[in-house]
């Protein structure tokens, strides 16, 4: 097997520049990148373009590069709670393209599927499809969306082995899969490396090829953004 | 004249046993509390879930376990997770039999208006644009008037669209309403208490009153 283990996300993000476009995985905060994104902060690269489905939230995530000015352009779906991002955006810091989520997602995986694009009806007849080549199937229109093209794709999964296979928990899966297989080089940070072979091949989610880094990250903070309970009866 | 949980219940009546259900933030999320016991229906979370389960008891919540709208969840016997792509497709390809969301402005041939208010601050149509475009069957849960007491039942949307021709029912707290496929709204029920004449004075688009109108029946 291929050796895909770096020591850290230090090793990880070496070649990580300015100006790039870099994907990162997560939903809300669930499922992000967490150790990667210490390591761009620490890292000051700037003028990055970011395609995530949410930026963050004030003081974690995404919301940390903010505050930095790391960030040059969001591509989300949904930019929530930011005091920090919306301050940026007003002021023309800070440039945003929103776009629906399932297009987010479907630009991601036309790029790890080696597609150029994909036609959604999502949009269709809204400020969305402004520019786009709009194509009618079988009486319904589409538009078309391009694949994305991001330099790095970052993505968190749970446990990972050194041949780079990803196994994802829960809902923290989200956006990851997609991304990983998105990037010219993926990064992916993993709570657990195991011995190759302790990962069930019939269970693996990311098979190691689209992956280049692995890295074993540490401290994971995982905060919930809303905890909602049942009380007890 | 309902609360925000009477509509939700009203809109409860609308879910049929074997449905998948896509319930979107605010009221419809409370359709949840009202879903009949013995009816089959799995919650479909875009984020990446099928069959949502409660909210988790104190000190069981689970950060990688959460909901479209953030908030932390659970499973249930024979839930699924699945990725962000795999969502949409199920929502694309047409598998959530009913989508239920709610909007700042309904038109009369059934244009949305829900994410976005020129001037303030946008925070993203999320998975509205997506879910409104492909769904077979969507039911709005909506105020019939905004917070400046002017209708959100309109000939045509003033704010900018998350999807066109797309919304058949629409259920407020006067009011449960078809969006005819010729265009108009067709009242159907009228809240407890409620006249046709006030609702036909709040509601901005073309309406249609036929013969008697029955007031809803919530239990």
């Amino acid at each position: 097997m291929i050796n895909k283990v770096v020591k850290d996300a230090i090793e990880a993000t070496k070649d990580i520049k300015d100006g790039m476009t870099l994907m990162l995985g997560g939903f809300g905060l669930c499922g992000i990148p967490e150790n990667t994104i210490r390591a761009l902060v620490d890292k000051g690269v700037k003028n990055l373009t970011c395609i995530s489905n949410n930026a963050g939230v004030d003081g974690f995530g995404i919301g940390l590069m903010l505050e930095k000015r790391q960030v040059k352009k969001m591509i989300s779906s949904y930019v929530g709670e930011n005091a920090e991002f919306e301050r940026q955006l007003l002021s023309g810091e800070l440039e945003v393209e929103l776009i629906p989520q399932g297009t987010l997602a479907s630009r991601c995986m036309a790029s790890g599927y080696g597609m150029p694009a994909i036609f959604t009806p999502a949009g269709v007849g809204t400020e969305v499809a402004d520019g786009k080549e709009t194509r009618n199937f079988n009486g319904k229109d589409y538009l078309m969306e391009m694949a994305f093209e991001a330099d790095f794709a970052i993505v968190k999964a749970w446990k990972g082995d050194s041949a780079g296979n990803l196994v994802y928990r829960l809902t923290a899966r989200n956006f990851n899969p997609v991304m990983a297989m998105a990037g010219k080089i993926t990064i992916a940070e993993v709570e657990e490396i195991v011995e190759l072979g302790e990962l069930d091949p019939d269970h693996i989610h990311t098979p190691g090829i689209f992956v280049h880094r692995i890295f074993q990250g540490k401290n994971y903070e995982k905060r919930i953004e809303q905890r909602t309970l049942r009380e007890r009866i | 004249m309902l609360d925000k949980n009477g509509i939700a219940k009203r809109i409860a009546k609308e879910i049929r046993s074997g449905y998948y259900v896509n319930l979107g933030i605010g009221i419809p999320t409370l359709v949840a509390n009202y879903i009949p016991d013995g009816l089959e229906v799995v919650l479909q979370s875009e984020n990446g879930l099928l069959g949502m389960g409660p909210f988790p008891f104190e000190g069981e919540e689970d950060p990688d376990l959460i909901n479209a709208g953030k908030q932390t969840i659970t499973t249930l016997p024979g839930s699924s997770i699945f990725d962000s792509a795999l969502s949409f497709g199920m929502i694309r390809s047409q598998k959530v039999d009913l989508t239920i969301l709610g909007a700042m402005e309904v038109s009369e041939n059934g244009d949305i208006a829900n994410w976005k208010i020129p001037g303030k601050m946008v925070k993203g149509m999320g998975g509205a644009m997506d879910l409104v475009a492909s769904a077979k069957n969507i039911i709005v849960a909506m105020q019939h008037v905004n917070k400046a007491g002017e209708s959100k039942l309109l000939a045509e949307c003033t704010l900018p669209l998350t999807g066109v021709r797309c919304i058949k029912k629409i259920v407020t707290e006067l009011a449960v309403l078809d969006v005819l496929p010729e265009g108009g709204f067709y009242l159907l029920e009228r809240a407890p208490g409620v006249s046709t004449e006030y609702i036909r004075s709040v509601t901005a688009g073309k309406l249609f009153i036929v013969g008697e109108v029955p007031e809803m029946e919530l239990e």
